[in-house]
């Protein structure tokens, strides 16, 4: 089984008709993702990715035609959050930005527009959700990628490569790898994500890849030191991080005393999750409690 | 980003936030001009001078040219005004934000003199477990907030401001009251709190302080420090802000590195890195520290750098003085190593290269990039997985 996304997805893609929306739909396409529509103001009734992908003006024509049951964002940072707010607005049950640089205020914004609505948003500032050999939506390179028994969720993207590539090697495969994003304002947290993989049968087995910035890694340890049997892997980017200084991420920070990967580590080895000393050990770490 | 406390004060005063009358000077004449001016204009002789940097703790910070002399200093008269700016100006102030070597003071704010009955602490920001702005006020002005924070959690108040509504009438006067403020100055207070919180959302700020926040005496409220950064992210709608970049603040590499659309952040190690990703940047500086040496820098080269941006990425890193080598790591997504392996290629050939190299290359045409490597005739050790090249480059620094 797998988590949020799976054969019967059907995808729509906001942005299709740009340079990277329509790379990465021709990419998920290829993988065997079910690409139903595409969404472009201004350019309705045209067709994308060489004739095979409607393209509508409005998110609500595009899923009232084609059933579209997932949403992926690749607008530009200006109107990034408009066109997440518009796919909630629709009901699309899920919907995943991969859009880098909104601004916070307006994150802010689409936060509380989430509130009381059936959507749920990964993202933005992520890779993308992907369960191997079924469906792919966002950016991450599919071929690392192999079915298994294994989740994956991340606030970095390259990082969960890195992990998804040394898991596969092993032998571990993967049920959905997910990534909830870099930024300081969200839709989807560890929480929600280490929930959805406890409650899945077939997951045998978690990896959680956190860094430094704000208290959702706390909560996630939180969360499984109450709730889950099942075996996890940590992992915290920027032991070597210096306070005040923003790398790259804009929640990547730590300000304040807090967000060190210090207090991460501790709260997550006291969940009983074993760390992995270094980004190179994610994989044995999961392969040496696999048995 | 950044920018002095008189540009913040302009902000708010622009935005109808209560500041002291005060003007900025950037030599002793004009420093004596502006006293002169706001001593007619208030009828007091008392004028405060206020170095202007990028950093915080300036009151208690020290000249290095004079130690006898804070970043911040009440004067009596405009000649006195003019003196003590002469001695700041081109001097060099270390607070404990600055680090040892200081910062040098090129601009100083010339203030009227308060009348201070007390001061108050008061901060909007991004409250990230509720994704909403949050207020935090605390009666206890003036002092470090985080050391408050920690002894006194109960003196720090907190308001959050739900985006759909803004702050309310009654939201503000909670904390006005909560403050132990009364009357018409209770009053003033929720007024000033509710421009504050319109500032920051309007000039989408990441962070905005007001430390003091002081009462005075006739019981008026007004911001005599101002401290705002602003998010990077939206500062292409606000072209304002972005022309009162002061770039003698900033780090020369940080400010070249931006240019390029890169992300980088200058550290005090000796291995530079060179990476895909913000998360794995920092978790290759994670393993050079695990193998027991310290990165000198970060830097993300993002998802879509061409050939030239990868060589002006590695031309930045090898202007560090402390570089003692280089670690290259890739990890090809959307980055095709091919891209990486020529962009790396043509930086050597064109500046040399006069440390070690070890490049790790993973991913999307993996093979096509390792091959331009060795057949580059370049000296460049290639690695194998991520722990194999940390280790490789840190063993050859030592």
């Amino acid at each position: 089984m797998s988590v949020l996304v799976d054969k019967n997805t059907k995808l729509l893609v906001q942005g299709i008709t740009g340079k990277t929306g329509a790379f990465h739909a021709k990419l998920s396409l290829e993988y065997g993702t079910q690409v139903v529509a595409g969404v472009t103001p201004g350019k309705g009734g045209s067709k994308a990715l060489d004739d095979r992908v409607p393209v509508f003006d409005t998110v609500a024509e595009a899923v009232e035609k084609t059933g579209a049951n997932a949403s992926v964002v690749f607008v530009p940072p200006p109107f990034a959050a408009d066109a997440i707010m518009e796919s909630v607005s629709a009901e699309v049950p899920l919907v995943i930005a991969i859009t880098e640089g909104i601004p916070v205020a307006d994150m802010v914004v689409v936060k509380r527009f989430l509130e009381g609505k059936s959507s749920r948003l990964i993202g933005p500032n992520c890779p993308g959700v992907i369960t191997p050999n079924q469906c792919r939506i966002g950016i991450m390179p599919g071929y690392i990628h192999q079915p298994g028994k294994i989740g994956v969720v991340s606030r970095s993207g390259t990082l969960t490569y890195e992990a998804v590539h040394q898991l596969t090697a092993l032998g571990l495969g993967q049920t959905t790898a997910i990534g909830i994003g870099g930024d300081p304002v969200n839709g989807t947290n560890f929480v929600d994500c280490l929930q959805l993989f406890n409650e899945d049968p077939e997951c045998e087995g978690i990896v959680m890849i956190g860094e430094i910035g704000g208290s959702a890694e706390e909560a996630g340890a939180a969360f499984i030191k109450e709730h889950v049997k099942k075996p996890c892997v940590g992992f915290i980017a920027g032991v070597s991080a210096p306070p005040g200084k923003r790398m790259g991420h804009a929640g990547a920070i730590i300000s304040g005393g807090k967000g060190t990967a210090e207090a991460k580590l501790e709260a997550l080895r006291d969940a009983g999750v074993k760390i992995a000393d270094t980004p190179s050990d994610i994989g044995s770490s999961m392969a040496s409690l696999m048995g | 980003m950044k920018i002095h406390e008189y540009q913040a004060k302009g902000l708010l005063r622009a935005a109808g936030v209560p500041v002291p009358q005060s003007q900025v000077a950037f030599t002793a004449d004009e420093a004596r001009a502006a006293a002169q001016k706001l001593i007619a204009e208030t009828g007091i002789e008392v004028v405060v001078v206020k170095s202007q940097i990028h950093a915080g703790g300036r009151g208690k910070g020290r000249f290095k040219e004079h130690p006898d002399l804070g970043g911040v200093k009440v004067v009596k008269g405009a000649d006195a005004a003019a003196e003590i700016a002469e001695k700041m100006l081109g001097s060099t102030l270390v607070t404990i934000q600055t680090g040892e070597e200081g910062k040098k003071v090129g601009r100083v704010l010339i203030e009227q003199g308060m009348d201070i009955a007390s001061e108050l602490y008061l901060a909007a920001t991004l409250d990230r477990d509720t994704g909403r702005v949050m207020i935090m006020a605390s009666s206890e002005g003036g002092m470090d907030i985080e050391e408050v924070a920690e002894s006194h959690p109960e003196k720090i108040l907190k308001s959050s401001v739900d985006p759909a509504f803004g702050m309310q009438g009654f939201d503000a006067r909670a904390v006005a009251y909560g403050l132990g403020l009364e009357g018409k100055t209770a009053r003033k207070m929720a007024s000033f709190l509710g421009k504050i919180v319109t500032a920051y959302n309007d000039l989408d700020c990441s962070m905005l302080e007001i430390n003091p926040l002081v009462v005075t005496g006739g019981g008026d409220v007004m911001a005599l420090d101002a401290k705002v950064q602003f998010d990077d992210n939206a500062l292409y709608r606000h072209k304002d802000v972005e022309a009162l970049r002061d770039e003698t603040e900033e780090d020369p590499a940080e400010l070249e590195a931006g240019k390029w659309g890169l992300s980088y952040v200058a550290l005090d190690g000796t291995i530079g890195c060179m990476v895909n990703g913000a998360g794995l940047a920092m978790a290759t500086m994670d393993i050079i520290k695990y193998f027991g040496s310290e990165p000198a820098n970060f830097l993300d080269v993002g998802g879509g750098a061409t050939e030239e941006r990868v060589t002006a990425a590695f031309k930045i890193i090898c202007k560090d003085p402390n570089l003692k080598g280089i670690l290259v790591n890739i990890f090809g997504g959307i980055m095709k190593c091919d891209t990486i392996a020529n962009g790396v290629v043509g930086a050597v050939k064109q500046i040399g290269l006069e440390v070690p190299l070890v490049v790790r290359l993973e991913g999307t045409n993996v093979e096509l990039g390792k091959e331009i490597l060795a057949n580059s005739g370049l000296k460049i050790t290639s690695a194998d997985s991520l722990r194999d090249a940390a280790q490789k480059i840190v063993e050859m620094t030592k």
